[in-house]
């Protein structure tokens, strides 16, 4: 590797910003992709550059060939987020165990006793009201949301401010009575069906899950189910 | 309580320390997992960094292969040479380090400038 790409690679994965490192592996010339561009020495034609950002686009790391050559698509995302709304019991067992599967974490709660240092300690904490704290955040579509608190006034700005986004994960904690007035309070805002149906209430996947650690690994496991539906 | 890993891929963190042993001067060669097939333990993007006395961080493999591969990083480091490895149970070198999940990897491994 050219020192030169090592260090434009480093630069943009400390900016966070995605790139890819394409290398032909018979000769171990390379590329390094961002927003279309490509530096270094490996010469690479307008669908070749596509092929590559496609890869990129779906985040997974992989060999592909382009004509007689064989190229690895090395995909460097920042990590994938999980932004919590709720600093509440669950979100203790829910925000060590998203670190564990690479999630940057963020816990959103203007209640200052309950998002304390002492009872995070892994975690970005955000005491900014919930939908100024999503708008800061702008959640992407590699952004997780959930929201735990199951107080309208807590769960409904920052479910707003989802719905608006491209998250891939949209989750609510709540009974399914809960859940069926907080749809009818978000379509008196004006969302549609359609968009309602983004969120996943009651949330998690159904395995009888009771302690908080559980419910941690119920939402876990759908948010996991929903982000590699095309790894098969 | 476990730290907050800065990772997706599993390989951030080797290439940034393949980056300050380089810094300080050492010889490096890293190592990535390019291709998987069957029950490989680690996805594609692997990464193994080596530096000039055979010390090295990261895995391509559960432990089966990566004395050989640091033995590769190390003629790298050498030649100036990329290679490309195969290693699976049709591999006589593989079958000798113990390939023994079944599955077949392939490993490219490059100096660093």
């Amino acid at each position: 590797m050219k020192r030169k790409i090592l260090e434009a690679l480093q630069a943009a994965r400390e900016a966070r910003r995605p790139v890819a490192l394409v290398t032909d592996l018979a000769t171990g010339e390379q590329a390094l992709l961002e927003s279309g561009e490509a530096l270094g020495d490996l010469r690479l034609a307008d669908d070749a550059l596509a092929a590559a950002m496609q890869v990129l686009e779906r985040d997974t790391s992989k060999a592909i060939d382009i004509g007689n050559r064989r190229v690895f698509v090395h995909v460097y995302n920042p990590p994938s987020r999980l932004i919590v709304v709720g600093a509440v019991h669950i979100a203790q067992a829910l925000a060590p165990m998203a670190s564990l599967m690479g999630y940057a974490v963020t816990i959103v709660d203007p209640r200052r006793a309950f998002a304390t240092d002492a009872r995070f300690p892994t975690v970005t904490l955000s005491d900014d009201w919930p939908d100024e704290a999503m708008e800061k955040l702008s959640p992407d579509r590699r952004t997780a949301v959930v929201t735990l608190t199951h107080d309208p006034k807590l769960d409904d700005p920052a479910l707003a401010v989802a719905l608006k986004s491209p998250a891939f994960y949209i989750g609510s904690l709540g009974s399914r009575r809960t859940h069926a007035s907080r749809l009818q309070r978000l379509t008196a805002l004006g969302f549609s069906e359609a968009e309602l149906a983004r969120i996943r209430g009651p949330v998690g996947l159904d395995i009888n899950a009771i302690s908080p650690a559980e419910i941690a690994v119920s939402i876990l496991g759908q948010i996991t189910e929903v982000r590699r539906k095309d790894a098969k | 309580m476990t730290q907050a890993m800065p990772f997706d891929s599993g390989s951030d963190d080797v290439l940034t320390t393949a980056a300050a042993w380089r810094a300080k001067g050492r010889q490096v060669a890293l190592a990535t997992v390019v291709t998987t097939w069957g029950s490989s333990p680690r996805p594609e993007g692997s990464q193994l960094a080596i530096d000039d006395t055979g010390a090295f961080v990261g895995s391509v493999s559960g432990g089966c292969i990566e004395g050989a591969v640091v033995k590769e990083g190390l003629a790298a480091m050498k030649d100036g040479r990329p290679r490309l490895l195969d290693f699976g149970v049709s591999n006589e070198q593989a079958w000798e380090v113990g390939l023994a999940c079944g599955g077949k990897v392939q490993v490219f491994v490059e100096p660093m400038e």
